[in-house]
C-alpha cells in the first residue's frame, strides 16, 4: 500500500533546539491522521516539512510517494495547507484571494473566479466575498484560510491547529467540513492539542512530545494505553491519604499517582466509582473531594511519560465534593 | 488500496516552466497593485506625500533659497523626484515583511510556483508604483510651473534611469525586510538612512555652498549623482558622467545587496 503520507526518523533542528528528534508517521489514504501534542512540541514543524516549507536535517518524507525534498514541486501540486503562517492576504477581498490562488495554480481566470465562487458559497462567505479581508471576524477568516488550500483540490490537506481559537460552534462546523473532504477521498492531517478533537476526527493519532513520537494507534487503542478516565480523590483528613492509595491502588490496578493529598488514578471502567466509594466507606474515610473525569492531554501526557504537558487542559466530567464515605 | 482511487488521478508536471513563472510573477504583481484599493493609505504614500513635498519645497523654501519659488521649482524638482525614489523604494521592503510575518508568504511558497515568483513580483508591482510617483510629481511640479528644458526623449532616459536605479537600491530593502521581525522596522531604517542620504547631496541644494568636510561626502553620495543626472536632463547641462555614475553604483548595489538579500530570503523562509 502506497501511504498518502509517509514519514521515517524526521529530525530538524534550529540552532541548539532540536525541534524534532526522529519522528515517523503514515497516514492511509483517505483517513484523518491526528497529530496530537503540546504547544512546542514539534508538530508545526513536522508539518512544514511534510508541506515542503522546511527541509529536514535528518530522515525521509513522501506525499503521496514523492520526496519532499527532491520531488517539493510534485507534492505541491498535491496539497492543500491551512495553519496560522500559511495565511490570506489581509490587503484583498476574499474573492480576489481565491482567485489570485487559482490563476496561480494554472487556472484560466473565469475557472478562477468560477472556483473563488464555489468555495465562497460553500463556506458561507459569499456575502462578504468584496470585503478585504482583515474586516472578517476570526472564524471567517479561518474558512477563507480553509478555502484557498482547497482551491487546486488537493488529494493531500495539512490543517495545522485549524480549531484553535475558534468558539464551539465554529470548531463543530470545521469538523463537519473535514468529515465532508475524507467521505470525498482527500487525506487529512490535522495537528490540535486537543484530545477529542482527535477524538472525533481522526482514525489514528500520532502523539509527540519534545520532538519524538510517544505513542500512536486508533484514538481507541490510545485511550485504553492512558486510561479513559482519571479519578480524584482527596481525603478530608491528610492522614488518611496512605489508606486512600493503598485502597485505590487495589480497586484501579496501575498508574495511581499522589500528588500533595489528591490521590489520582487512570481508570478504563467507571464502574469503579461506586467501588471505592464503598471501600473509602468501609474504612471508614471521610473525602473532601472524589470525583471522576475524563483524560485531559495532560493526562495522556502524563501516562505516556511521566511528565506533565504545557498546555493542558481538563475537563471536568462529574465533581462530587464533600461526599461523607 | 493507493492513493490515486478516491480521488482523481491528476498529471503532475516536474517543474515551473520560465513561461509559467512569468505568469506567476504577472499575478502576484498585479495582487501588489490591487491591494491599494483597499488599503487608501498606501495611494496617500504614493501620491499625497509627494505633491506635498513639492509644494512645501516651493513655497516655504523656495524664496529664500534662490530668491523665486519658480526658479527653485525649476532647480529643485529633479532632486525631489530622485529622493522620493529613494524613499519609495522601503516599500518593496516593508510589504515584503508583512508578508512574511502574516504568513502570506507561506501560503504562496506551499503552491507549485516559480520559486523567485513572489519576491519578482513585488519588484514588478512596486516599479510600477514608482513611475506613478514620479509621474504625479512631474504633473504637479509643471502645473505649479516647471518647464521641461530638454525634450521627451531626455525624460524618458531621466525616468528610465531613476528606475533603474531604484531597483538596486531597492535590494537594500529587501534584505532589511528579510532581516527584521516587523515592518515598522523597515520604516525606520528607511528614516535614519535615507533622510540624511538624500539631503546630504545636491538635491535640493547647490553644493558649492556647504562647509567642505560636507562637500567632501556629498560629492562621493550616490544620491548627488542621481539628482545631477535627473536635473541634467530635464533642464539641460552635463549628463554624461552623473549618468554613468549613477549606473556604476546601481551595478555595484545589485552585485553587493542582490545575493545577500536572496540568501537571506532563503534562509528566513
Amino acid at each position: 500500500m502506497t501511504y498518502a503520507i509517509q514519514a521515517e526518523g524526521l529530525v530538524k533542528r534550529f540552532g541548539e533546539t532540536v525541534a524534532l528528534n526522529g519522528v515517523s508517521l503514515t497516514a492511509r489514504p483517505g483517513t484523518v491522521l491526528g497529530v496530537l501534542g503540546p504547544n512546542g512540541a514539534g508538530k508545526t514543524t513536522a508539518v512544514r516539512i511534510l508541506a515542503t516549507l522546511l527541509r529536514p536535517d535528518g530522515g525521509r518524507a513522501t506525499v503521496d510517494g514523492h520526496d519532499v525534498v527532491r520531488d517539493a514541486h510534485q507534492v505541491r501540486q498535491l496539497i492543500g495547507l491551512t495553519g496560522q503562517y500559511a495565511s490570506v492576504d489581509e490587503m484583498l477581498t476574499g474573492t480576489e484571494n481565491l482567485v489570485m490562488i487559482g490563476r496561480l495554480l494554472g487556472l484560466s481566470r473565469a475557472d478562477a473566479k468560477a472556483r473563488a465562487a464555489e468555495l465562497l458559497e460553500r463556506f458561507d462567505l459569499w456575502d462578504a466575498r468584496d470585503r478585504a479581508t482583515k474586516t472578517y471576524s476570526g472564524g471567517m477568516r479561518r474558512r477563507l484560510d480553509l478555502s484557498a488550500s482547497l482551491v487546486g483540490r488537493p488529494s493531500v490537506l495539512f490543517l495545522d491547529e485549524p480549531t484553535t481559537g475558534l468558539d464551539p460552534h465554529a470548531r463543530g462546523g470545521l469538523w463537519d467540513t473535514v468529515r465532508g473532504l475524507v467521505d470525498d477521498g482527500v487525506t487529512v492531517l490535522l495537528t490540535t492539542q486537543y484530545l477529542e478533537e482527535a477524538d472525533q476526527l481522526a482514525d489514528d493519532i500520532v502523539v509527540i512530545d519534545r520532538g519524538q513520537v510517544i505513542a500512536n494507534g486508533t484514538p481507541d487503542q490510545l485511550k485504553t494505553q492512558v486510561g479513559g478516565q482519571v479519578l480524584q480523590v482527596r481525603p478530608a483528613d491528610e492522614r488518611d491519604r496512605e489508606t486512600v492509595a493503598g485502597l485505590v491502588s487495589v480497586v484501579v490496578g496501575e498508574g495511581m499517582q499522589i500528588e500533595g493529598d489528591l490521590v489520582t488514578a487512570p481508570v478504563t471502567d467507571p464502574a469503579v466509582l461506586p467501588t471505592v466509594v464503598r471501600r473509602l466507606d468501609d474504612a471508614g474515610v471521610v473525602v473532601a473531594e472524589l470525583s471522576l473525569r475524563k483524560s485531559s492531554l495532560d493526562e495522556v501526557f502524563l501516562a505516556l511519560t511521566g511528565h506533565r504537558a504545557e498546555a493542558a487542559e481538563a475537563t471536568p466530567e462529574l465533581v462530587t465534593e464533600g461526599i461523607r464515605a | 488500496m493507493t492513493a490515486s482511487t478516491l480521488t482523481p488521478p491528476r498529471t503532475l508536471t516536474r517543474r515551473v516552466s520560465p513561461a509559467a513563472t512569468l505568469r506567476h510573477t504577472a499575478t502576484l504583481a498585479w495582487r501588489s497593485l490591487v491591494q491599494i484599493k483597499h488599503n487608501p493609505m498606501e495611494l496617500i504614500d504614493l501620491s499625497l506625500q509627494p505633491i506635498m513635498f513639492v509644494l512645501l519645497f516651493t513655497y516655504v523654501f523656495g524664496g529664500q533659497m534662490s530668491g523665486d519659488p519658480a526658479k527653485y521649482l525649476q532647480f529643485a524638482l529633479p532632486g525631489i523626484i530622485a529622493q522620493n525614489a529613494m524613499f519609495a523604494t522601503m516599500n518593496t521592503g516593508f510589504m515584503l515583511n508583512t508578508d512574511l510575518t502574516k504568513g502570506v508568504f507561506d501560503r504562496l511558497r506551499s503552491l507549485p510556483i516559480g520559486r523567485m515568483s513572489p519576491l519578482a513580483g513585488r519588484i514588478v508591482a512596486d516599479t510600477v508604483k514608482q513611475a506613478w510617483s514620479m509621474a504625479i510629481l512631474l504633473a504637479v511640479g509643471m502645473l505649479i510651473g516647471f518647464r521641461l528644458k530638454t525634450n521627451v526623449g531626455d525624460l524618458f532616459l531621466a525616468f528610465l534611469l531613476l528606475l533603474v536605479f531604484s531597483l538596486a537600491f531597492s535590494w537594500i530593502a529587501v534584505l532589511i525586510g528579510v532581516l527584521v521581525d516587523e515592518p515598522d522596522k523597515v520604516q525606520i531604517f528607511g528614516f535614519t538612512t535615507i533622510f540624511p542620504l538624500s539631503f546630504t547631496s545636491s538635491a535640493f541644494a547647490r553644493v558649492d555652498t556647504m562647509p567642505g568636510w560636507l562637500q567632501a561626502w556629498v560629492k562621493v553620495n550616490p544620491v548627488t549623482n542621481l539628482a545631477d543626472a535627473t536635473r541634467g536632463l530635464l533642464n539641460g547641462g552635463a549628463v554624461a558622467s552623473p549618468v554613468i555614475k549613477s549606473l556604476v553604483w546601481a551595478a555595484a548595489l545589485a552585485v553587493v545587496f542582490a545575493p545577500l538579500a536572496v540568501r537571506a530570503l532563503r534562509r528566513r523562509v
